[in-house]
């Protein structure tokens, strides 16, 4: 792949992301925001690739893509009556918002830009890292592994007690 | 124009800038507790994405490892969040957070 094909397509990638992330925000109606997020999901997705890290961006796909979305989804339609009235969410603090916006991104990416440049070590990552992922699970980082998987069992046993749906008329007995 | 064709660290950070800009507003200025929920979501993945970018530019793999556990951490998150909601939504019949104000019905 020639290297100007691979900026076009980065360029393309970023793009997707960016505009879908700011339709995300922008967007009065909860539905088109929560579409619109899959393709940031998607996008930072393609950026993953780019960066070497193809295996965080399959997960990216699967465990946000399929999970955390069709989650946001369920509870866009659970919260909303959206039979009766368009699902619109209002706005509050426009003013700061906007300004802690364009201070947050005008300063970030002033910083980035004027200061010196960046030092990229001379082995960056190259090809396919599943392998090294692997090894590093299971030797450097195997005991937050186990906390993550202790920790998303309690996760999951709690969302399900908090939003079971109790039965009217129906005490223990 | 040189630094304009030749992707480097500079590029990720921009886009990951926006994004943590984007969710930073949205976090600030929705009253939908779902929208705000994609805010927090926003977040996350510019966090991630300047991770997997430093360790991409730095050789090492601590950035990748944890890029994977932020994302282990945004599902419970985001499975924990949505249950609150849902029984937000039963207790008050609105996800509107400007409007939750008492911790009892």
């Amino acid at each position: 792949m020639s290297n100007l094909t691979y900026t076009v397509i980065f360029y393309l990638f970023a793009a997707i992301t960016v505009f879908s992330a700011g339709f995300v925000v922008f967007s009065r109606n909860v539905i088109y925001s929560a579409f619109s997020l899959l393709f940031t999901f998607f996008g930072a997705a393609a950026l993953y690739v780019f960066l070497s890290a193809d295996f965080i961006a399959v997960t990216q796909v699967v465990v946000y893509v399929g999970g955390i979305l069709v989650l946001i989804l369920f509870g866009v339609m659970f919260t909303n009556s959206i039979m009766q009235s368009k699902p619109k969410s209002d706005i509050i603090n426009i003013v700061p918002g906007i300004l802690l916006l364009a201070a947050i991104i005008g300063a970030l990416l002033f910083t980035f830009y004027t200061s010196h440049s960046w030092m990229p070590s001379e082995t960056t990552l190259q090809g396919s890292i599943v392998q090294r992922i692997g090894f590093e699970t299971m030797s450097r980082y195997v005991l937050p592994f186990e906390m993550a998987s202790i920790l998303l069992l309690a996760a999951l046993i709690g969302a399900a007690y908090l939003a079971r749906f109790e039965k009217p008329g129906n005490n223990e007995h | 124009m040189e630094q304009l064709t030749t992707i480097g660290l500079n590029h990720y950070l921009t886009v990951s800038a926006f994004l943590l800009g984007f969710g930073l507003f949205a976090v600030m200025t929705r009253k939908n507790a779902i929208v705000i929920l994609m805010g927090v979501e926003l977040i996350l993945n510019a966090a991630n994405i300047n991770f997997l970018a430093f360790s991409k530019f730095n050789g090492g793999m601590q950035g990748v490892m944890f890029a994977l556990f932020v994302i282990v951490l945004a599902a419970a998150e985001a499975a924990i969040a949505l249950a609150i909601v849902i029984n937000v939504f039963k207790t008050f019949k609105t996800v509107d957070v400007s409007n939750i104000d008492s911790m009892k019905e």
